[in-house]
């Protein structure tokens, strides 16, 4: 058992971060053209509404929410000092997991019940969808039956995680752990080790940029300004179309 | 002042036969693939009817273009804060329905088809799902169809017609339509490169032609929505956004795009203009009624010894001025004032220019009674209720403008922001020339009508006799005047060929005087 334990909870976080980094730069070197998500909107779009806006709004939440446990636990301790804090911690948690688990089963059954989506879908868009479902239930069983997780998190995973940043692996605390969590957590490794694999590599590519972006964007393949003047030299740029 | 140049383009409608022709040679160099089936990059459209996709000018539901925000302008449906919270699910977006789902025929069946006492038939299949369909729609199915419920009536351009003129429009008697042929614009102020949340989609400085970098386009789909004349089309299968790409490798080899190459109506022109790019936003953000008129002096005088200067300290090659100088463009467009853009009131400055369709002239439509004849006629007798007649027996061999089928409000709704002025204007000028050639060449005008006429259009016998020679008698080289980015060049445009001098014949590309260890 120590064995398994050694392997799921140090060897394979290593591993499936490692392949994430380098497989991620891999393929975005080495096919640039699919590095983004296939969207399906064009062929079917009203059930897809009620389907990506809940999913992606809430797994955005609830990976922020995580990312906040492992980053800064003692606010999150903090923040749960008073009852009423925790509880409207937990609660909004769960309604936006209840709202992920919503929104990717209607995906689900979009992707295998509209034949033009199915045209479009590959095997392992469904293995990651059966993937991600999977670990959105164990997720809610997770919040519902050993609570309180965001405080228990923040007390127990995050000095591990921490530890695991640090190369210095102490996996006592998670060990001790209930199978459910043991299983969320080694599935989180493993999708992890999946985004190079997956569509998933959308979201690597997230434009953010956009946003400080100037609207519109003109190449030119020479320099213009120079281009003409008598003063450039021959070496410096080849004049082009004169 | 930035002077740029911009490879732009004239239809000529009074020419267009409406034979898909262009369609059809584009289809099959760039769009015959698995996913682009439904693209058209080049369609022809009847107008009035509801275009490709279905109501493509409804900015109410596609929410394309821009809009007027204050002194400046903002993308109706996507822009920074609208594209990035409608990523996960694009709401104004067109889906395959809005155009038509690609379809073939089972030919096999017919061969294979076992004997038997019933013809065999081809199902339809979906080139989609592969499954039978029933085929619901079609790229062009509005073809001729105007007057029909389905199509004509449902025109968006119809909008500010009186109930009575659409009516009228759509009499029997009356009913007349055109062709629109659509490509992409390559505007100056495209909404489709600034919606573009990943920056896939770009304008080459050296020509202004707007492409997409496939590799860096990542499916977010806002082009779709932003483009107002819906020239951008999602591929299903690929998952990357395509559009009409002008052909940009015949252009670099000196060849014409291969839609205005095949054409039969001889249609369509394509030469450079220089423009001022430091006035794109300013010309943008105009008021709606000044619109057409700033388009338009943004295209500068390509023989005015200032735009020659400024011209080439921006770079602009040689070459490409004195194409600009020679450009069919700039003579449609500012020389003789004769063209228009399609949809001005979308603000992204589109460089294809419309020489707006004056057919039919030979005849008019009159107000007549019929009370008395059809009093005189028996019970059985088949009688017109109306109460007109097309004459073409008119005192006048032309009709006057007014007279025209095509309501001008419409034309203007298309052509001009709905302001009737500019339109009238080119239709006189079209007019004019008619009637200068039929003097000419059949003399059954009187030589001080046709002054009087050219007068009132500010036109010289010269000036028509050119107008005549573009429009009917030009040669490919007349209506094509390409910048020279030779072939030679073109490779250059792309990557420095430095890289590739000194890369064949004999020995090694590694250092050879390295051997061994």
């Amino acid at each position: 058992m120590a064995t398994m334990d050694n392997f799921l909870f140090i060897s394979f976080p290593y591993l499936a971060f490692a392949v994430c980094i380098v497989g991620s730069i891999y393929r975005y070197k080495v096919t640039p053209f699919k590095y983004s998500s296939l969207s399906s909107q064009f062929l079917e779009d009203k059930k897809l509404f009620w389907s990506s806006i809940p999913f992606h709004w809430g797994i955005v939440a609830l990976l922020v929410g995580h990312l906040m446990a492992f980053l800064i636990p003692q606010g999150v301790i903090l923040w749960n000092s008073s009852p009423a804090r925790l509880i409207a911690l937990e609660i909004t948690g769960f309604a936006f997991g209840l709202s992920v688990l919503v929104g990717l089963v209607r995906l689900y059954i979009r992707r295998i019940g509209n034949p033009r989506v199915s045209i479009v879908s590959n095997k392992m868009d469904m293995v990651l969808e059966v993937i991600l479902i999977l670990q959105v239930v164990l997720g809610l069983w997770i919040a519902l039956g050993y609570r309180w997780g965001s405080s228990w998190f923040a007390a127990t995973l995050s000095p591990y995680l921490w530890s695991l940043v640090k190369l210095n692996p102490d996996i006592s605390a998670v060990s001790a752990l209930p199978h459910v969590i043991k299983f969320h957590i080694v599935l989180a490794y493993l999708i992890l080790f999946l985004i190079p694999f997956t569509r998933l590599v959308h979201f690597l590519v997230a434009p953010f940029h956009y946003i400080g972006r100037p609207y519109q964007q003109v190449i030119w393949y020479w320099d213009r300004k120079s281009i003409r003047s008598p003063e450039t030299s021959w070496s410096k740029f080849r004049p082009k179309n004169n | 002042m930035d002077i740029r140049s911009q490879v732009s383009m004239i239809f000529h409608l009074d020419k267009c036969i409406g034979c898909h022709t262009c369609s059809i040679a584009c289809k099959n160099i760039w769009t015959d693939r698995k996913g682009a089936e439904y693209m058209w990059w080049n369609n022809v459209e009847t107008k009035p009817g509801t275009g490709y996709p279905t109501k493509w000018e409804d900015q109410e539901v596609y929410q394309g273009g821009w809009k007027k925000s204050g002194d400046s302008i903002e993308l109706r449906g996507a822009g920074h804060k609208k594209s990035l919270l409608n990523i996960f699910h694009n709401p104004h977006m067109p889906v395959i329905d809005d155009y038509y789902e690609p379809f073939t025929y089972k030919y096999l069946d017919l061969i294979e088809a076992p004997d038997m006492p019933d013809q065999p038939t081809a199902r339809p299949v979906s080139m989609i799902t592969g499954k039978p369909i029933d085929i619901k729609m079609g790229p062009n199915w509005d073809d001729d169809m105007s007057g029909t419920p389905d199509y004509a009536r449902k025109d968006p351009n119809l909008k500010g017609l009186s109930a009575a003129e659409q009516e009228a429009m759509f009499q029997l008697e009356r009913l007349a339509f055109y062709y629109l042929p659509r490509i992409c614009n390559h505007c100056l102020n495209p909404a489709c490169v600034a919606s573009c949340p990943s920056g896939a989609i770009y304008k080459r400085g050296e020509d202004g032609i707007v492409l997409i970098n496939q590799n860096v386009c990542r499916a977010w789909r806002m082009c779709v929505t932003a483009c107002p004349y819906k020239k951008t089309y999602y591929n299903w299968s690929s998952g990357k956004s395509e559009k009409c790409i002008l052909c940009y490798p015949r252009l670099e080899a000196g060849h014409a795009p291969a839609c205005m190459h095949s054409c039969v109506g001889r249609i369509r022109y394509l030469g450079v203009v220089l423009y001022d790019a430091d006035k794109i936003h300013e010309v943008a953000s105009c008021k709606e009624e000044d619109l057409v008129k700033a388009q338009l002096d943004m295209i500068l005088d390509p023989f005015d010894p200032a735009v020659i200067q400024a011209a080439k300290k921006n770079g602009v090659a040689d070459s490409t001025i004195k194409a600009a100088q020679y450009s069919p463009t700039y003579k449609f467009v500012k020389e003789w004032g004769l063209a228009l853009p399609l949809h001005p009131e979308f603000r992204t400055l589109p460089m294809l220019f419309y020489v707006p369709p004056l057919l039919p002239v030979m005849a008019s439509v009159k107000e007549i009674n019929n009370k008395d004849q059809a009093a005189k006629a028996g019970p059985i007798t088949k009688i017109w209720e109306d109460q007109w007649l097309y004459d073409t027996s008119t005192a006048e061999l032309f009709g006057s403008i007014e007279q025209a089928r095509m309501p001008m409000k419409y034309l203007a709704n298309l052509f001009s922001a709905g302001d009737e002025a500019p339109v009238k204007d080119r239709l006189q000028k079209l007019m004019a020339v008619r009637i200068y050639r039929r003097w000419k060449t059949v003399g059954d005008i009187d030589q001080k009508k046709v002054d009087e006429v050219l007068k009132g259009v500010n036109l010289t016998y010269e000036k028509c006799d050119d107008i005549y020679y573009l429009t009917s008698l030009a040669k490919f080289d007349d209506r094509f005047v390409i910048p020279a980015a030779h072939r030679e060049h073109a490779i250059e445009m792309l990557e420095f060929t430095g890289d590739r001098k000194g890369s064949t014949g004999f020995g090694f590309k590694e250092n050879s005087a390295l051997r061994g260890l």
